[in-house]
């Protein structure tokens, strides 16, 4: 079976990438800047304070776009990998190992602010709740996702093991989503869907602001670690051909 | 409890870390790229 894609082919080859992502990167870079400055500035004095939780719900603009990213970051690696395997592109490797960092920090990220958040409100700051263990263990796995990579990358493999890998892990991102659901302990339940939501809008406006700037900045990032990995390749391809001379 | 420390510190480790990673990360491909 011919499976194509022929836009997708289309960046497969580094010089044509790089000619899309060098302008692109600061154009991301300062988009999100600017929407992160909105969003904190309209989520720290525009809104209200939550009639139950007071000024600490202020701490969802940036806890959820943490948790965003986090998920959204195992979907890159996950859709990476699959472009890894089915249609061997040269780049869906490198793609992958650039996101595995920040898709890590965030998916920290999301730990940290959320024990903020924990303390005030649910007076204590962790609990071994469904959605606070399985973020823990994404945040595992993505060390884990790391350290195969580097291995794999180091021992001059294809990336295919790391890719496997990548695949089999996106079993805890429905884990996450619905953990609130079949676990129901300590994390409150689902509130923000895709068409609806139970906050009210009000306070929920700048969200929207937060996790787009935040999304963007994501972007830059990855596509600044892409860079460089591409650019440490192409150096020691240059020093494999030199040391054959 | 006073919730402003709370809210301070979590944006500030939010924003905190972010700055950090995007300037490593521009760093990483500064010294790559030259």
């Amino acid at each position: 079976m011919n499976v194509s894609l022929p836009n997708f082919h289309a960046l497969a080859n580094p010089a044509r990438f790089l000619k899309i992502a060098r302008p692109l990167t600061p154009v991301l870079f300062w988009t999100g800047v600017l929407l992160i400055a909105i969003g904190c500035w309209a989520g720290l004095t525009q809104t209200p304070p939550d009639y139950l939780q007071g000024e600490t719900v202020r701490i969802l603009y940036i806890h959820v776009p943490a948790a965003w990213l986090g998920m959204g970051g195992w979907s890159g690696i996950a859709l990476s990998s699959i472009a890894l395997l089915v249609w061997r592109h040269p780049l869906a490797a490198v793609a992958a190992r650039a996101i595995a960092l920040p898709g890590a920090v965030f998916a920290a990220l999301c730990l940290v602010t959320g024990s903020i958040w924990g303390r005030p409100t649910w007076g204590t700051w962790w609990q071994w709740d469904g959605r606070l263990t399985s973020m823990l263990l994404l945040f595992f796995v993505y060390c884990a996702y790391m350290a195969l990579a580097r291995a794999d990358a180091d021992r001059g493999g294809d990336g295919r093991i790391p890719a496997l890998f990548g695949l089999a892990g996106t079993v805890l991102l429905p884990v996450i989503r619905y953990s609130v659901i079949w676990w129901n302990t300590l994390h409150q339940g689902p509130s923000i869907g895709l068409t609806r939501s139970t906050i009210d809008g009000a306070i929920l406006w700048p969200l929207p602001i937060m996790v787009a700037g935040f999304s963007f900045l994501f972007g830059a990032i990855v596509l600044m670690r892409m860079r460089g990995l591409l650019a440490v390749a192409k150096a020691e391809a240059r020093m494999r051909r030199m040391a054959r001379i | 409890m006073n919730p402003w420390p709370f809210v301070a510190v979590a944006y500030a480790v939010m924003l905190g870390c972010t700055a950090v990673l995007a300037i490593v990360s521009y760093l990483a491909m500064k010294r790559a790229e030259r």
